[in-house]
């Protein structure tokens, strides 16, 4: 499977998210050290690495979540679709609008599933009425595979779905506000093999769509869901390219030493 | 392995293996009486407190429940016409020309008559003896009913006048004969012509709901006191409390907790919210006394200064509850809004805000029930004063002198007259029923908003 995936790489080359020099630093810490990454549309990119190397720190970046760390120093230029995501004309709300994100942990609101999906729409104003709002939540949970297993209990809470199933619910939620980027932040390291499985398929048919940037820990989930991968180790982007090229033949002898488990 | 396991003492592993499993050996058995002895500290706490609520309680309740009942003098009087409206045309304005004076002429003569009427010999009783059985407070009480409802002149009627405390007391035990015979109030004689009276159905001892309605009485009149404005004051002082607290509470918390940036500022601030908790209150009041009166000018005695120096007394209590509830909000909450491109606004009050509300209730509840058991500052800013009138109904009324439940019982711990001490107690149910309900309250919202997440 992973080897028909590795031949079938025909993806758009236009670059959705350009960054160019992003340094981060948390206090005196120096989190990312000057990466740049073309983050092409209608494509997964994965972000592997150990443990902070800087992969979600840059994926936060990407939706100006690290706005809310106070001690976050953002440098650099951060471009979507040729606009700089740091200008101070940005509302960092409207760009999460427009890029959606996933967390780790699935954190639905301790609200009802219609609610949890239809919650970013509303505050958006994405729906005029009610039977619009309907409409949205349908679809949304549809693209997450989720409709099937809820369409009968959409006032239940949506913390009493299973662990898989509240992930899909979170990512029903960020396709919601209809975005053109989505960033999952490690969404399988809290769910079991076969929830992990379903998500995975859910990251490929999303493609079609979006702009998908994943950071797993998982180099076996990387080289299943991405097209493209990016290795980050220490602060730096150590080697960015196809994940087939990344995953048989890295250039970088530290990419390869990771993926062959010597460090990490 | 082995190597290290040789070169260590060999008894120690020789005494481990060869112990046997049913006996416990030295170590083990220190530990469990470690365990035991702290179980036995932990226990005979718990049992110290409680011995210690129960016999807080039996006094209150012993010294205080005799309070809601009251003794009173049955009085058959005929509400004579001729002597009550002169002008004949029933006319309030013109009936307040009988003062008290008459109308406790009009009460000696047909008490005198009763006891005639039921052959009860009062000795060489004086009639002004007599009339002393009842409360100095009976004739206002009459004329005041008169004056409500002036239909009732020419007819009899049978009025429940107060005795005076000292046969209260005597039929609560309070007072006996070998007192009466030291006491200048009242005199053995008169307590048999009770006795008397109490036999001939005269005087009853029955529920008094006075005590919850009246207004605070003099010294010498402790059968007509009641809590009726330090209740009112108490609960216009809570509004006051709630109104100013609440919002200002918590709005403050949601400042310091979600958008103010962490730094020396904010820290100073909020070691200092943590030590204004533990302001002896008094120093509130000084300083309610010195702002609020002397500075703002605000009236002397009013449940709208009280408000206030409780609202600052309350303010630490509830922003520290508040911020312990907001902090206690997940944080992937606030990442999951920020991240669906909530603002910060919109993350607060609609995720944060209501996963905190139970904790905030519960804060702002306990922190309410503390300031209506508050009494020292409210000795500073003169709500201590004896106040007959009722406030009138809110917004007026908050500028109105009123009495507040603690300083009531303070106030009546200070007068002489032991009725007054049974009266205290029971103010202090009063109170205690008001903070009990004012807590199961705290724990219904709590269960009631409560979330899962």
């Amino acid at each position: 499977m992973n080897d028909m995936r590795l031949t079938e790489r025909a993806v758009t080359q236009t670059a959705k998210i350009t960054a160019r020099g992003v340094q981060v630093h948390y206090g005196t810490n120096h989190a990312l050290k000057d990466v740049d990454v073309d983050i092409l549309d209608k494509t997964v990119t994965a972000f592997i690495g150990p443990s902070g190397c800087g992969k979600s720190t840059f994926l936060r970046c990407l939706n100006r979540m690290n706005d809310t760390v106070a001690s976050a120093r953002v440098t650099g230029k951060i471009e979507m679709d040729g606009q700089d995501i740091y200008d101070p004309r940005v509302d960092p709300v409207q760009l999460r609008a427009k890029v959606g994100m996933v967390f780790q942990k699935p954190n639905p609101f301790p609200k009802s599933i219609y609610d949890n999906v239809a919650y970013g729409p509303k505050i958006h104003g994405l729906a005029r009425g009610k039977a619009e709002l309907d409409q949205i939540v349908e679809t949304s949970l549809k693209k997450a595979a989720l409709w099937n297993e809820v369409k009968d209990r959409l006032s239940a809470p949506g913390t009493g779905l299973s662990g898989g199933q509240q992930q899909r619910l979170c990512i029903a939620r960020a396709v919601a506000t209809s975005p053109e980027v989505l960033l999952m932040d490690e969404p399988c390291s809290a769910l079991d093999p076969i929830a992990t499985a379903q998500v995975e398929e859910l990251i490929d048919e999303l493609r079609a769509q979006f702009s998908v940037v994943i950071v797993t820990h998982s180099m076996q989930q990387a080289a299943r869901v991405s097209q493209r991968t990016a290795f980050f180790h220490l602060g730096h982007l150590v080697e960015y390219g196809e994940t087939g090229h990344i995953f048989t033949n890295p250039t970088d002898p530290r990419t390869e030493a990771y993926i062959t488990g010597r460090i990490g | 392995m082995t190597d290290l396991s040789a070169a260590a003492p060999s008894s120690s592993p020789h005494h481990r293996g060869g112990a046997s499993l049913i006996a416990p050996d030295a170590r083990t058995q220190a530990r469990n009486a470690a365990e035991r002895r702290f179980r036995r500290f932990g226990l005979s706490a718990v049992l110290l407190g409680l011995v210690a609520l129960v016999v807080l309680l039996a006094s209150v309740l012993g010294n205080g429940v005799s309070a809601f009942r009251q003794t009173y003098v049955i009085l058959p009087v005929t509400l004579e016409a001729s002597v009550l409206d002169k002008a004949g045309n029933r006319n309030p304005d013109e009936m307040k020309k009988v003062t008290t004076l008459g109308y406790g002429k009009l009460m000696q003569e047909a008490l005198i008559a009763a006891l005639a009427e039921r052959g009860i010999d009062t000795g060489d009783l004086k009639p002004k003896e007599i009339m002393a059985l009842l409360s100095k407070e009976a004739p206002a009480d009459l004329r005041d009913a008169v004056l409500a409802d002036p239909s009732l002149i020419g007819q009899s009627i049978a009025f429940p006048a107060f005795a005076t405390s000292r046969v209260d007391g005597y039929f609560k035990g309070r007072v006996t004969m070998d007192s009466a015979a030291r006491d200048a109030n009242i005199s053995p004689a008169q307590l048999q012509l009770a006795d008397a009276m109490r036999a001939a159905g005269l005087i009853e001892t029955r529920l008094n709901p006075g005590f919850l309605t009246r207004p605070d009485a003099s010294e010498l009149r402790p059968e007509a006191a009641g809590l009726g404005v330090a209740i009112l004051g108490s609960a216009y002082m809570m509004l006051v409390v709630l109104v100013l607290s609440l919002p200002i509470g918590v709005a403050a918390s949601i400042y310091l907790e979600e958008l103010a940036p962490k730094n020396r500022w904010t820290d100073l601030i909020e070691i200092n919210i943590a030590n204004l908790a533990a302001v002896p209150s008094i120093v509130f009041g000084i300083l309610a006394l010195a702002l609020f009166i002397n500075i703002a000018g605000l009236p002397q005695s009013a449940p709208i200064v009280g408000g206030l120096v409780l609202t600052l007394m309350t303010l630490p209590t509830i922003i520290i509850a508040t911020r312990a509830s907001l902090k206690a909000v997940p944080p992937s909450i606030r990442d999951a809004a920020l991240g669906v491109g909530a603002s910060r606004m919109q993350t607060i009050f609609h995720h944060v805000l209501p996963l905190a509300m139970p904790g905030i209730l519960t804060g702002t509840i306990l922190g309410l029930a503390r300031a209506l058991g508050e009494s020292a500052p409210l000795l500073l800013i003169g709500m201590v004063a004896f106040v007959r009138d009722f406030p009138a109904a809110p917004p007026a009324g908050f500028f109105d002198p009123a009495s507040a439940l603690p300083v009531q019982v303070y106030s009546w711990t200070q007068r002489a007259d032991p009725a007054f001490a049974e009266r205290a107690s029971g103010a202090i149910i009063v109170l205690l029923v008001f903070l009990l309900s004012m807590n199961a309250l705290a724990i219904l919202l709590r269960r009631r908003f409560e979330r899962r997440w």
